[in-house]
């Protein structure tokens, strides 16, 4: 069977546009619903810098403002690596249980398998 | 009030009272806006009565028309109301819908032209003719004169005025609100490179004013950087995020264009993450910069005072004494120095008026 | 720093769009894909407004398509300017018109590179001259052929037989505009109507009775460009932004689109059948595609010329539906004749396009 690419030998591109309108904030909602401190998020990057587990792609900062924006792919991925050690709790300006949110996250990210 | 001069006068005024059209008056203040009401009051205070011009129908200049104040939401209409009480008490009467629109200096004392009559002479005039907000039309991609429901921080207060009719779409509750940063400031396609300082504040605030109006209404803040220098300006900023839940997205918004149901659709960039990003806003609100005000330029143009490269005036000892334009009885105050908020123009008010009394009374 | 302040700097272009002696280079790409265009147009300019246009046929191709491909290296496209200018020159005239959007931009950024490079242009002058033994003037007046059909639209629509309105209640046609890349945005100062709020189409539009349409994509980029276009695995891209911009205008039902730069229309026409091809969606009504013109061709069935002499049967998408709108006086059966009256055979439906 031809596929549009066969056919064609090219096919329309998606975009990656950031479609506020057609997000998924339900993983956000249900975050902040744990841990509401984590709205006083100003992204200012302490928690990425201090983690421990930066080498391996955990990035908190990003990780939380997907969530914002409806973006959930590879949340379980990038989180995988989080050993729960809690500097970026130490370190974060706004006092957020950045600790407690990763850990709840990553119970409401396996709840959704 | 004409005083003799002895050797501790530096100027050469005339030491006698002139025929009464020809009376040298002691000070005049152009511009009855927060500073101008501050300063007539601080002359007041020390005995000098000023003669105060006012181009609009009404004095309080732009707070007058401004619903609360930040950081802590005070009333501007209290704030006016206090400011009108404390100018009767003091007879002291703001010459209303009379604009300056020249003053030369001669012979040591100041001509005014103005819209009210014959020129006017004085010893001392003191310039507090403010700003005037950026004219939104110039950044033609937000739409600003095109599309209804894109309008500026400047209207917002005023609808504020309205309660929670303020900002209702078709008698419906808005959905979604975005408020954009540094319109017409630190832009130089705009024209203008400098910080207007306050908006950052304003644009905090009146994201909050809107939550608080309507509770489950999306607010978005669009910005580059978020200026909260202020005392209470952070803790407002981190009130609005974690309190009320208000998103804000750093990045500028490259353009508003319309949609099928009347809302707006605005684009741009989330620079965190490095993605485009789009959304659908019932309403646009433009936090607009300070520019000097029109008239500020017209009235200065032929007296020895420096301006910077925006326009804004700027004291010969701006380190020191920013208020004193030069030593011979000109004095500038408040925005028309550069985007202020309101203790900050109070102040500047005060201490000019101060500097007045000293000139007039020698002690300068 | 300089300051760049922009604002409302397209309104000293507007005011000095030259009035009449032009000479006139052609455009690639709608001679091929809307060959009625070019010569409606210089019907419309000689013997409806008495304009005096030269066209001449020793003028080529600006060669951008080549350039924008970064397969014509910039010397080149310099020096084919600036034979272009040369025979403008000994032809005797002052004022260039410009037919394609993108030569448009090419001729702009050209000036532009000679006024801020002045040894680029005497390079130039002297490869041109090393070349052919000609020598050029920069024109006084460069403009686009839809600035001159915008600057006129009043003198058009003052000898028209049809208005933009449905010909059954008189309520206007509800038209779509998009305005070429190369014209709106990379000179914004060089557009009638700056780059946010071009007006060159919607004036022309709404003079001659229709009502604009404004969509959330109308001023997004069709996705034309050339190298993203040129090489066809690359093709997804170009056709993503085109529907982008369809699926923007399609909740609005327009009952046609209009756009200023030949590649624009192309594109918009023509990928409208392939989009239905690979996701069996349409744009228009009735599961039909939503027609799309060129100025000219809009400008042509204002005044009334035959359908097939403007081309439009060459369109992709049928403009018929268009016609019966406007209640138009036309031929349907002669739709693939030649000018002759010899049947020159319908097109099939391929099975796919190939370029």
């Amino acid at each position: 069977m031809k596929t549009t690419a066969d056919k064609w030998g090219f096919r329309p591109e998606q975009s990656g546009t950031i479609d506020l309108e057609n997000g998924n904030y339900e993983l956000w909602w249900r975050l902040v619903g744990k841990v509401p401190g984590i709205q006083a998020c100003m992204f200012c990057g302490s928690c990425a810098s201090t983690c421990t587990a930066q080498a391996e792609g955990m990035n908190f900062r990003k990780v939380q403002l997907m969530l914002r924006r409806g973006m959930n792919q590879s949340l379980r991925q990038l989180t995988a690596h989080c050993m729960l050690c809690g500097k970026c709790t130490l370190v974060c300006p706004r006092d957020v249980d950045t600790r407690s949110a990763i850990y709840n996250l990553k119970l409401l990210l396996h709840e959704s398998l | 009030m004409v005083k003799h001069g002895k050797k501790r006068f530096r100027g050469t005024v005339p030491l006698t009272v002139l025929t009464d059209g020809d009376r040298i008056k002691d000070v005049a203040v152009v511009g009855a806006g927060v500073t101008g009401m501050s300063a007539a009051l601080t002359l007041a205070e020390s005995g000098y009565s000023a003669d105060v011009f006012e181009k609009e129908e009404d004095p309080g200049g732009h707070v007058g028309a401004w619903h609360s104040l930040f950081p802590g939401g005070e009333s501007a209409r209290d704030l006016m109301a206090g400011f009108r009480q404390e100018l009767v008490s003091r007879g002291i009467r703001i010459r209303t819908g009379t604009e300056v629109t020249a003053v030369d200096r001669s012979n040591g004392y100041y001509t005014l032209q103005t819209t009210g009559g014959e020129p006017e002479k004085f010893r001392s005039v003191l310039v507090s003719t403010g700003y005037r907000l950026f004219d939104a039309s110039r950044k033609e991609e937000y739409g600003f004169g095109v599309y209804p429901y894109v309008i500026t921080s400047a209207e917002l207060e005023k609808r504020l005025e309205q309660g929670d009719r303020a900002l209702l779409v078709g008698g419906m509750e808005p959905g979604k609100v975005a408020f954009v940063h540094c319109v017409g400031s630190r832009d130089s396609k705009a024209g203008n490179l400098y910080c207007s300082r306050v908006c950052c504040i304003t644009g905090v605030k009146q994201a909050i004013a809107v939550k608080e109006l309507y509770p489950d209404c999306e607010v978005l803040n669009f910005y580059m950087d978020l200026r909260m220098y202020g005392v209470g300006y952070e803790e407002l900023y981190q009130k609005a995020q974690e309190h009320h839940g208000i998103q804000f997205i750093r990045g500028r918004v490259s353009e508003a264009a319309p949609t099928r149901s009347g809302a707006i659709q605005v684009k741009a960039e989330d620079t965190l993450l490095g993605v485009p990003l789009k959304t659908e806003v019932d309403w646009l609100v433009l936090l607009v910069g300070m520019e000097p005000a029109d008239g500020t330029a017209r009235i200065t143009g032929s007296l020895d005072i420096d301006r910077d490269s925006s326009g804004f005036l700027r004291g010969k000892q701006s380190m020191v004494k920013p208020w004193a334009a030069e030593s011979r009885g000109i004095f500038i105050a408040g925005a028309c120095c550069g985007p202020a908020t309101v203790p900050e123009s109070v102040t500047q008010g005060r201490a000019a008026a101060v500097s007045v009394v000293q000139y007039l009374s020698g002690k300068a | 720093m300089e300051q760049t302040n922009r604002t409302g700097t397209w309104r000293t272009y507007q005011e000095n769009i030259a009035d009449d002696h032009y000479y006139y280079v052609r455009s690639c790409i709608r001679q091929t894909f809307f060959p009625g265009s070019e010569a409606a147009l210089l019907n419309i300019l000689r013997n409806e407004l008495g304009k005096d246009v030269m066209d001449d046929p020793r003028h080529t191709s600006c060669s951008g398509i080549g350039y924008h491909s970064d397969i014509v290296p910039l010397p080149t496209i310099m020096t084919v300017v600036a034979r272009q200018f040369a025979l403008m020159t000994e032809t005797g005239y002052r004022n260039f018109l410009v037919s394609c959007v993108t030569s448009f931009g090419i001729y702009n950024e050209i000036l532009h590179l000679w006024e801020h490079h002045p040894e680029t242009l005497e390079k130039t002058r002297d490869f041109l001259w090393k070349a052919t033994k000609r020598e050029f003037t920069i024109p006084e007046n460069v403009v686009h052929t839809s600035d001159i059909v915008h600057k006129f639209r009043k003198e058009i629509f003052s000898r028209s037989k049809y208005s933009l309105v449905h010909q059954s209640d008189k309520m206007p046609l509800r038209i779509a505009e998009h305005v070429g890349c190369h014209y709106a945005k990379i000179f914004p100062d060089k557009g009638v109507g700056g780059a946010e709020f071009p007006r060159v189409l919607t004036d022309m539009i709404e003079c001659w009775g229709g009502e604009v349409v404004d969509y959330p994509e109308r001023r997004h980029c069709c996705g034309f460009g050339f190298r993203q276009y040129i090489i066809r695995e690359n093709r997804g891209y170009p056709l993503a932004n085109t529907r982008k911009k369809m699926e923007s205008l399609a909740p609005y039902q327009p009952d046609m689109i209009v756009a200023n730069c030949p590649g624009c229309s192309m594109f918009m026409d023509k990928w409208q059948y392939t989009i239905g091809e690979m996701e069996g969606r349409t744009f228009g009504p009735e599961g039909r595609g939503i027609p799309v013109l060129t100025y000219e061709e809009l400008a042509g069935l204002v005044l009334g010329y035959d359908p097939w002499d403007l081309g439009l049967q060459m369109h992709q998408v049928d403009a018929e539906p268009l016609l019966m709108k406007m209640g138009y006086d036309y031929s349907p059966s002669r739709k693939y004749l030649s000018a002759e009256g010899k049947y020159l055979g319908k097109p099939m439906v391929p099975d796919y396009c190939c370029l």
